[in-house]
């Protein structure tokens, strides 16, 4: 019988197949065993050879680690440094029993405990052929008293290492960040990286975290010839390290101080930016912390007590802080009515005091009882008049409110070169119904028109946006560094444009700009009391947001009797000189009550400053007082 | 004898199989630990654990959905890997990282597995490799994949995937009169490759004709690993107690150059477990591809298993000197997340053959 030709030929191709595979597997085996062959002749006739080459294998090739690069202010005042400290180490399997080496070490020097459990537990999480410090910083006379015992302590010896240090401390804590301790997690990460492999320190935060690439350099190489124990006996050829880059910030360390010391005392931040290339010039949180401990590691005790303290010192307001901007969001409203060609934008509305949704009963309180009369833009802005911005918020409407604040730079991080910005939020109905699964209300476009409600932005945001108004719609990333210095070259960072606001019309940005000059300059503007003795003009606009509900507040004037937690945060936007901007300034002082009282003063003194201090003029008011 | 048998699904698969690939990757664990601690151990840990979820995910798939799929997996992957010119990282000056949905994998690793589909699906459907349009036909798919990651560069995949690929054709029933033309082709362009190489690739070649040269450069490497494994003698120094890794005198100790550390600590009693454990591997996977009744399916998995063989060849030949370094893990005990994961992937395909071999009878 004969098969139907298909399956023959199926039956040839599977006989062909397995003679196939039968030779593959026996091409295979005779590979499995070549190897096993070539491991037998190493491993067995030549073992006595390798063995002599492994006793003998004096040739190590160490890494050596680069300096880190300095970090710099605008005029050449250094942030960051590195100083040398000696740190006694220990390589686990070297020593015989670590156990014993800490008892003999205990006899000859005083180890901290903290320091002493910290070594532990990096003993157990690392390869017992790292070296692992225990002790790191040992003085002359320690360095002397173990040079002594060394002979009794294999596996231990002393680096030299340079240390980071921050000689501002904590007034630039928030801004140059601090290198810490490169944890498991972030040793993973740079598996592979061999710069890193005799880096110890690595960037946590602020600068040294964002330019941690620039700032760390390229490893050395030594090979040396070291001794049956591990130890270096001499040097036989060396790479030197490439130190790391220098890099210069935007900031001004003189107005930085100045900024943090306004604040003592109180909780808010201070962002200032240069609306000519966004460079940020101040940049201060308050209340900040000392860097310098931390660069070694604290212990965890420590480090919980530092992170639960209160008003959260670790907490960057300036970027993570995310406030309702109050009142200075009318600035963006105004400049989206005339946009808009809204009628009432070029007009006026009358303000009694309160205001009303067509068609209900509930009222929306102006912050001056008794309202501001008729009110044009400029006046709006001026007397900070809520009636005036309710209307136009209502006749914007949430979705054109939502698309000018976003214009503006709110609800979404401005992408400064610093770790971990905030986003802020600006709600649309969209995001409302996804996130909170309620439709908009109208009432919550009304309080918009006031800063208030969903809207948050950071303080570094309402800088950035009141940059943008100064320079009429030109809109630049903030960014921290301003310059690179590799090798004596310097190479100066470009500023870098964002998609502009552009008006429609001519003449809007003047008009917003003149309702801001009126904030400081008009005889009503809330915050005349700093406009006083000014040889120069600042456009400004002072904000207050609600801390607890409308209704339960009592009137701000009764301050003091207010418990701290309930008063209102204080918000000052402001950019000066109106013709020529080259400050723009945003404060936030928590719970500081009004704009006008607790934040304006402070961005008065700033742009002060930066505009007559470093040129060594006295600053022209102080001494006359707003008070 | 058709007749099809209820199987549990344990029993799709074949236990010598999964035992050997489970000791291998467990003996990959105690180098990962050896050469690392804790940390690196735990990491391998998750990665096993990933790697036999996509295992008994891909024996559970129809072999008929592999052939399908073949073409477009194929297509896929030459996107990802000319995507990797576009806007791929690089490491160590070659660029062959891809970032996807916050984790990176290297496209290279996935064209091992789509290149055999691919060219297993073609040969079965035309019938074979006998004759030689189907024969061009087949090579023109290799050799995609192999330019696009010669060219990254990495020669080691490349190679890989080309010899795995000739292998296919040869097992597919190329004639042996092609086979030698061919063969004679490629021997003919090896000096023009040459040219191809970049100079580190070059310098691996002549560092490996010649050793001594620069014991310190280019050799530094094999010279050591070759202390490492001789010094282990036939019991080894003990785990955890290689002065050869731990002093730092080994490079990649815990990735391409783990066998040394292996060969060291454990001695070649060592050598010899982990052979025998990867000769288990490739004669039972070689023997279960033969049970599939769809060519496809026999293609697949014997063109799987011939290249598990070659890396395990390529990566301790070069380790133990008999190969130039051309940066290969070894599989399944390298420390590395995609080499384990697609390795395991490859023998999830296999025991898919291997599991509906009864079923596809009827």
């Amino acid at each position: 019988m004969s098969l139907h030709p298909l399956r023959r030929d199926a039956m040839r191709e599977r006989r062909r197949y397995r003679s196939r595979v039968i030779v593959g597997a026996g091409l295979a085996g005779a590979g499995l065993l070549v190897l096993f062959l070539r491991a037998g002749h190493l491993q067995i006739v030549e073992h006595e050879h390798y063995t002599t080459l492994s006793r003998e294998n004096r040739i190590r090739v160490h890494t050596i680690a680069p300096a880190r690069g300095l970090v710099r202010d605008r005029n050449g005042v250094v942030l960051a440094r590195n100083f040398s400290v000696f740190s006694l180490e220990i390589v686990p399997e070297q020593t015989g029993g670590v156990d014993r080496t800490l008892a003999l070490l205990h006899e000859i020097l005083t180890i901290d405990e903290g320091e002493e459990e910290k070594f532990r537990r990096q003993v157990r999480q690392l390869p017992g052929f790292e070296s692992i410090p225990l002790k790191t910083r040992l003085d002359e006379r320690e360095v002397a008293v173990f040079s002594v015992n060394r002979h009794r302590l294999p596996g231990v010896d002393i680096h030299t290492r340079l240390v980071r240090e921050y000689p501002f401390g904590e007034a630039l804590a928030h801004v140059v960040g601090y290198v810490g301790r490169i944890n498991a997690d972030e040793r993973s990460r740079l598996e592979g990286n061999p710069h890193y492999r005799a880096t110890r320190h690595i960037g946590k935060t602020g600068v040294e975290h964002s330019w941690e690439r620039t700032l760390h350099g390229y490893a050395g190489l030594e090979q040396v010839e070291v001794d049956a124990r591990g130890r270096v006996v001499r040097t036989i050829d060396s790479t030197d390290p490439v130190p790391g880059a220098e890099v210069t910030l935007g900031l001004d360390v003189g107005l930085q101080l100045r900024a943090h010391a306004a604040l003592s005392g109180q909780v808010g931040a201070i962002v200032a930016v240069d609306p000519r290339d966004g460079a940020v010039l101040a940049l201060a949180s308050v209340p900040s912390f000392d860097p310098n401990p931390l660069v070694h590691g604290i212990d965890r005790e420590s480090y919980a007590k530092l992170v639960g303290a209160r008003h959260r010192p670790m907490f960057n307001r300036a970027l993570h802080g995310q406030y309702s901007p109050g009142s200075v969001a009318k600035i963006f409203l105004a400049f989206a009515g005339l946009d808009q060609s809204l009628d009432l934008a070029l007009g006026r509305v009358w303000c009694g005091g309160s205001y009303r949704l067509p068609g209900t009963t509930y009222e929306y309180r102006d912050w001056k009882a008794g309202g501001h009369g008729r009110v044009g833009l400029e006046r709006g802005l001026a007397e900070s008049c809520d009636v005036y911005f309710y209307e136009l918020a209502y006749k914007l409407g949430i979705n054109r409110i939502h698309r000018y604040l976003t214009r503006f730079g709110l609800g979404q991080p401005t992408g400064v070169d610093l770790p971990r910005e905030a986003p802020g939020l600006v709600p649309s109905r969209e995001w409302k119904l996804a996130t909170l699964g309620r439709p908009w209300m109208a009432g919550e476009t009304i309080i918009s028109g006031i800063g208030q409600g969903y809207v948050l932005s950071t303080p570094l945001q309402l800088a950035s946006a009141t940059a943008t108004v100064a320079g009429r719609g030109v809109r630049l990333r903030p960014r921290a560094a301003i310059r690179i210095e590799r090798n004596g070259v310097a190479e100066d960072l470009p500023a870098e444009d964002l998609p502009p606001v552009v008006a429609s019309g001519e003449g809007y940005w003047t008009r917003v700009i003149e309702g801001m000059e009126g904030v400081v300059h008009a005889g009503a503007g809330t915050a005349r009391r700093i406009g006083e003795g000014l040889t120069y003009r600042i456009a400004g606009k002072t904000g207050t947001a609600q801390v607890v509900h409308q209704e339960t507040r009592t009137s701000p004037d009764d301050l003091e009797s207010i418990p701290w937690e309930r008063r209102d945060h204080a918000l000052f936007a402001a950019f000066a000189p109106v013709d020529d901007p080259t400050i723009a300034v945003a404060v936030v002082v928590e719970h500081g009550g009004s704009g006008s009282r607790a934040a304006a003063p402070i961005a008065r003194e700033l742009i002060d400053h930066h505009l007559h201090g470093a040129s060594g003029e006295p600053a022209p008011l102080i001494a006359a007082g707003a008070r | 004898m058709y007749l099809p048998r209820l199987r549990t699904r344990l029993a799709r698969f074949d236990v010598p199989l999964v035992c050997a690939l489970l000791l291998l990757t467990g003996i990959g664990l105690l180098g990962a630990y050896s050469t690392g601690g804790e940390p690196l151990l735990h990491r391998q840990v998750v990665r096993l654990l990933v790697g036999s979820g996509v295992m008994v995910a891909l024996a559970h798939v129809e072999p008929g959905n592999y052939a399908r799929w073949a073409p477009w997996f194929y297509v896929a992957t030459v996107a990802a890997l000319v995507a990797v010119f576009v806007v791929g990282s690089s490491a160590k000056g070659a660029q062959r990282w891809l970032a996807a949905g916050g984790f990176q994998f290297q496209p290279a690793e996935v064209a091992k597995i789509a290149t055999p589909l691919m060219v297993a699906a073609f040969l079965a459907k035309r019938g074979g490799a006998s004759r030689l349009s189907v024969v061009v036909g087949a090579i023109a798919f290799i050799a995609l994949p192999v330019l696009l990651i010669g060219y990254q560069p990495d020669l080691g995949t490349a190679v890989i995937i080309a010899v795995a690929g000739a292998g296919l054709l040869f097992i597919a029933g190329m004639s042996w009169r092609l086979l030698a033309a061919f063969g004679a082709a490629g021997l003919a362009s090896l000096p023009l490759a040459w040219y191809g190489l970049k100079d580190y690739q070059r310098e691996r070649v002549v560092t490996f004709l010649d050793p001594d040269q620069n014991p310190l450069a280019g050799g530094y490497q094999v010279l050591q690993s070759k202390i490492a494994i001789g010094s282990g003698g036939l019991y080894g120094k003990g785990w955890l107690n290689g002065t050869q890794s731990h002093l730092d005198f080994l490079p990649e100790r815990s990735t391409d150059f783990v066998f040394a550390v292996l060969a060291e600590e454990f001695g070649l009693l060592g050598v010899a477990v982990i052979l025998v454990l990867a000769g288990i591997v490739i004669f039972r996977g070689l023997w279960i591809a033969g049970q599939s009744q769809e060519p496809f399916g026999r293609l697949v998995a014997a063109g799987l298993v011939l290249s598990f063989f070659l890396h395990v060849f390529v990566n301790v030949g070069m380790v133990s000197g008999l190969l130039p370094v051309v940066g290969l893990p070894l599989p399944l005990i390298s420390y590395g997340g995609t080499s384990l994961v697609t390795t395991m992937a490859a023998f999830g395909i296999v025991m898919s053959m291997f599991s509906h071999r009864r079923l596809l009878a009827d």
